[in-house]
């Protein structure tokens, strides 16, 4: 029986067909997938990587609800002239503790994966309001209303579980202080030592909209303050060969 | 699979629906050829370039590519390209710069590439700025408009945390510490410094809440202290808006605009050129020996 006399076999049963099909998918996906896991150059070991505190998680779910992915990436390609403009080209880690991460694949707006630190949180809060005021050539609409919202933090322990439970290492008192340290980020007048503790010096602590209460706007701009902080470039050479 | 048709010359595929044969007739050979380089090239490719999935690694690939060295070397090359005459502009006095007819060209060509990429969000594309954002295009400043007061400007910022040298200061919100009335008559006197319209019963009594208020920063004229950022009072330019309304909001919660500090961020000849670009912009002063 000649080779495609047994190919006619599977062409003919329909269910075996199935199931060959299958087996061979799963093979070629599993090729594929598995060993971005395992393999020591997908993914480097950096320095400085922290999850999202409280404040900058709730303001990551803004991002998304408001849909900014879909003009603004966060991933800056390993090119010349994107490095020249948006700073050093992304590294994996970076998005490791992003569920889902923020790539993106549009970029309408200026891709924002460093955009922390570029801007005071006063011009934040101006562009936000009305982004033409600062920038009379940009098409982004305007978002004042974030600053008009308030925002208790009544559901960012949950949140923080559920990232937990996908692999961010928030620890169990990270989650049970949740709410106070949601609070102390946005409140420079508070006692924020605990959140220090927890998430590091480096945290801004800071009334980011510059008004009483935490805002949607708070939160958004400080998620937007962290984005490409947190590994320390002047320390860190990345591995060329990867 | 196939059989011979007896009416017909051509192999058919056996298969009949309703009287109606299917041809077996063999691929056209360009494209089986076609077919068959392409798996060659895709063998040949995963040898050449990183493909294979190791125990620990995958496998490099013999032509040794990556796209890390590839743009290191593409930023290496510019930077080499560039290396005399950045390290020229790094070292000579910032008053020479203008002396120097190639080297100007240079910085005012690489000044407007590094003012478009980190400026112009807040100065705005043609510098004019905005509201809470001051225009660099006219000779009003407020810390300074000679290229070395420029310089420092760009390279620690104004009221930010990161660089300890950033430009200091911090008007008090006078919400706290005058009444309405007061916050009122200072306002019209403020507005009568620059021949705007204003209430003439209140200049007088604004005059003294100013001097004894204001006129430590702002300066008993009204023309501002350059060392201390405080603005000129007395000219028609105004950063967040000169009526009424606008003052009022400035006096009684103040005003603190913030710049980030750009040493991290810049090159020392980058800052240079963007100091040049903005220096040559039209409000630039003539240092002051």
């Amino acid at each position: 029986m000649g080779i495609l006399d047994k190919h006619k076999v599977l062409e003919t049963n329909a269910t075996l067909l199935l199931i060959c099909s299958f087996l061979v998918v799963t093979i070629g996906g599993l090729v594929q997938i598995v060993p971005l896991f395992y393999l020591d150059n997908t993914i480097e070991k950096v320095e400085g990587m922290r999850p999202y505190t409280p404040l900058e998680l709730a303001g990551r779910d803004v991002y998304l609800r408001e849909g900014c992915y879909v003009c603004h990436s966060q991933m800056i390609r390993p090119m010349r002239d994107e490095v020249e403009r948006y700073g050093h080209y992304s590294l994996a880690a970076e998005s490791m503790y992003d569920h889902p991460f923020q790539w993106g694949s549009k970029r309408t707006g200026p891709d924002l994966a460093r955009v922390g630190g570029r801007y005071s949180d006063d011009w934040h809060v101006d562009h936000l309001r009305d982004p033409q005021s600062v920038v009379p050539e940009s098409v982004m609409p305007k978002y004042g209303f974030l600053e008009a919202t308030l925002l208790e933090g009544e559901h960012i322990g949950d949140v923080m579980a559920t990232n937990a439970f996908v692999g961010v290492p928030y620890t169990s008192e990270m989650i049970e202080a949740a709410r106070e340290d949601f609070r102390a980020q946005a409140d420079p007048d508070s006692d924020f030592d605990g959140l220090l503790e927890r998430y590091g010096e480096g945290v801004n602590v800071r009334n980011f909209d510059g008004q009483p209460g935490v805002s949607e706007a708070d939160a958004l701009i400080a998620y937007l303050q962290v984005l490409g902080t947190m590994v320390d470039f002047s320390t860190f050479t990345p591995d060329a060969s990867r | 699979m196939s059989k011979k048709d007896d009416d017909l010359d051509y192999e058919t595929t056996g298969h009949e629906w309703d009287g109606i044969k299917e041809y077996n007739k063999p691929l056209p050979r360009w494209w089986l050829w076609t077919f068959y380089a392409t798996i060659v090239w895709g063998v040949l490719y995963t040898i050449a370039y990183p493909a294979w999935p190791g125990i620990k690694e995958a496998t490099p690939g013999i032509l040794g590519f990556s796209t890390r060295a590839q743009v290191a070397e593409e930023i290496a090359r510019f930077e080499d390209a560039n290396a005399g005459i950045n390290a020229q502009l790094a070292s000579v006095e910032l008053t020479e710069i203008a002396q120097d007819a190639d080297l100007n060209q240079y910085a005012q060509n690489a000044g407007a590439a590094v003012f478009r990429t980190w400026c112009a969000q807040c100065h705005g594309s043609g510098a004019a700025g905005a509201k809470g954002y001051p225009n660099l295009l006219d000779d009003d400043w407020l810390w300074g408009g000679d290229i070395e007061a420029i310089h420092a400007t760009i390279a620690h910022g104004i009221r930010n945390e990161e660089d300890p040298d950033a430009r200091w200061s911090e008007m008090p919100a006078f919400g706290d510490m005058l009444a309405e009335e007061e916050i009122s008559q200072v306002v019209n006197y403020v507005m009568s410094l620059s021949g705007e319209p204003n209430d003439a019963s209140m200049v007088a009594a604004g005059e003294t809440v100013f001097l004894d208020n204001c006129a430590a920063c702002h300066m008993d004229d009204g023309t501002g202290d350059r060392f201390q950022g405080a603005p000129n009072l007395t000219d028609a330019i105004w950063l967040y808006g000169g009526d009424y309304a606008t003052l009022t909001e400035t006096v009684t919660y103040s005003r603190f605009g913030v710049m980030p500090p750009w040493t991290d961020r810049l090159s020392e000849a980058e800052i240079r050129a963007v100091a040049s670009y903005v220096h040559g912009l039209g409000g630039g002063e003539a240092s002051v020996e």
